[in-house]
């Protein structure tokens, strides 16, 4: 028993849409305490990843692992253990727009753990704080709100319980360069202090290079490649490489 | 060639062959949504907060639109039976002939389309934006059934307020009859009131409240299914809302139908 398990492993995962493969034998796995960054071309199966740990969809084959023993989706009580220990911030921050920013936020402590209001209410507003809006949002409604401050808003939602593991999908993605760049060192600072593991889907080298402690890189409806951030400029594989190349960013201008 | 000729020949077969296997499917799909969504009425935990609002939004605010088809449907029919009992000398008998249609039949099914149109399409269009926008992912990984939470309290809003609404449409429904009959009728108002009351039996009221109940959860469960299986971004939200209304229509007669012959047997 000295031997640690991933707190999260995927195992030979395969998953169809249609007669359309996309992933196709997945093996990755995340260490507790670390922060993973899956990346990969547009369609490349990043999302389905997730919603396959998260049991919002079905693999076709394989296991997801959570703490060493295979969810079962739905559900089931192994799953229901993994929504208990973790947060997500969903691509779309997918806020319940009928519901008011504090509410959004206490979602959880209010309708699966039981609180009274004014006691979630006071733990909304402290998380609220923590990724920097003003509590004078809190009775707004999303709709109010702009994308960047509606994915803040879905943060806070995803730290209030004091998850273990934090899932973010695309957190940046659609956000000007100062807000995807507050948002990166807010994800880092809340992972430092929180302690969380995370995984991370994102387009971008930048924010990856942020975040990560390791990247997988998925192409083909597998991981390609998977190491400590550090490593990714040695990696040999051509779909890293140009990955590296294409989103370095504009070349210097001349003169 | 002859290949090409048999498939036109089977291509009818075929249709219905593709009809029938997509309604059972519908079928099953539909009954086990039922049936979870029983479930989640039936267990904890319980969103009191959330009936409610569904109580108001799904009841509450239907009042006025149903007490108005009633009177008018009241009067409407106190009209066409004086016209009717007059072709038997039978003028007298409007008062009980609509009571007993009101109550048995026009109350709850009328009631029921009009919770049709405003509920079941918004219910369905509500819930589908909530799948489009991954609203009803994220509950789950809240910790939270999108059943519990979102599904049953619709569904018992539904059946505890669609026969409440019918048992005013019955009293506004009366009242319509009533009104046109003593105002252009030359009823007197107190013999039209007792004919009434000496008339209708307990059943003739309670048939019709039953009757209620079930269209209740037929237009919430059309709202509710159609909008979480709704696929295909804002465009699917719209057919959703559609599928959802017109379904509702064709169930609430089909099944007045099936309840009639059950309650008119006994
Ligand atoms: N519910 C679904 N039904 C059918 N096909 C799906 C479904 N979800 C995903 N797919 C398909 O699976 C493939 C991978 O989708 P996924 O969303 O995981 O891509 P991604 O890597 O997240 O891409 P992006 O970076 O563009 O978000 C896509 O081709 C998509 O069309
Ligand atoms: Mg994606």
């Amino acid at each position: 028993m000295t031997v640690t398990t991933p707190i999260l492993e995927w195992r030979g995962i395969r998953k169809r849409f249609g007669g359309k493969t996309v992933l196709n034998g997945l093996d990755l796995e995340v260490d507790a305490g670390r922060s993973l960054v899956i990346m990969g071309g547009s369609g490349q199966g990043k999302s389905v990843t997730l919603k396959l740990a998260l049991g919002l969809m079905r693999a076709d084959a394989g296991d997801v692992l959570f703490e060493g023993k295979a969810l079962s989706g739905g559900l089931g009580r192994h799953q229901q253990k993994l929504y208990r220990a973790s947060g997500v911030l969903f691509q779309g921050a997918a806020l319940f727009d009928s519901l008011t920013v504090w509410e959004n936020v206490a979602f959880r402590l209010i309708n699966a753990d039981g609180r009274s209001r004014r006691a979630a209410r006071v733990a909304a507003l402290e998380a609220l704080d923590q990724v920097r809006l003003e509590s004078s949002v809190a009775d707004l409604h999303p709709s109010e709100l702009s994308g960047g401050m509606q994915k803040r808003v879905g943060l806070a939602r995803a730290i209030v319980g004091r998850p273990r593991i934090l899932f973010f999908d695309e957190p940046t993605t659609g956000l000007d360069p100062m807000t995807a760049e507050a948002i990166n060192l807010l994800i880092v600072d809340l992972v430092k202090r929180l302690g969380c593991t995370a995984v991370s889907i994102t387009h971008d080298m930048v924010s990856a290079r942020t975040i990560a402690d390791d990247i997988a890189m998925l192409d083909q409806g597998k991981v390609v490649w998977k190491g400590p951030v550090k490593d990714l400029d040695q990696a040999r594989e051509g779909v890293v490489q140009r990955f590296i190349s294409s989103s370095a960013g504009p070349p210097p201008a001349a003169g | 060639m002859a290949a090409a000729a048999r498939l036109t020949l089977l291509a009818p077969v075929a249709a219905v062959g593709r009809l029938t296997l997509g309604l059972t499917r519908l079928t099953g799909a539909l009954t086990l949504f039922a049936l979870r969504g029983l479930l989640a009425c039936l267990s904890l935990p319980f969103y009191g907060r959330q009936l409610l609002q569904q109580g108001v939004a799904i009841g509450f605010m239907s009042l006025p639109v149903i007490g108005l088809t009633a009177i008018f449907t009241g009067a409407a029919l106190a009209l066409n039976i004086y016209t009717g009992g007059g072709r038997f000398n039978a003028e007298q008998i409007v008062p009980q002939i609509v009571a007993l249609g009101i109550t048995r039949e026009l109350a709850p099914v009328l009631a029921a389309l009009m919770l049709a149109g405003r509920v079941a399409a918004t219910i369905a269009a509500e819930i589908g934006a909530m799948r489009a926008t991954e609203q009803i992912d994220a509950m789950r990984t809240l910790s939270t059934d999108p059943f519990r939470y979102l599904v049953a309290p619709r569904l018992l809003a539904g059946v505890v307020t669609l026969p409440i609404l019918t048992g005013v449409a019955d009293i506004i429904g009366i009242a319509g009859g009533w009104l046109v009959s003593t105002l252009t009728l030359d009823f007197n108002p107190a013999v039209y009131a007792r004919a009434t009351v000496d008339f209708v039996e307990v059943w003739d009221v309670q048939s019709g409240l039953i009757k209620a109940a079930v269209f209740g959860f037929i237009v919430t469960l059309m709202g509710c299914y159609h909008g979480y299986t709704a696929i295909g971004g804002a465009r699917g939200v719209g057919r959703a809302a559609t599928r959802a209304m017109v379904w509702s229509g064709v169930l609430i007669f089909a099944t007045d139908y099936v309840l009639t012959t059950l309650f008119t047997r006994g």
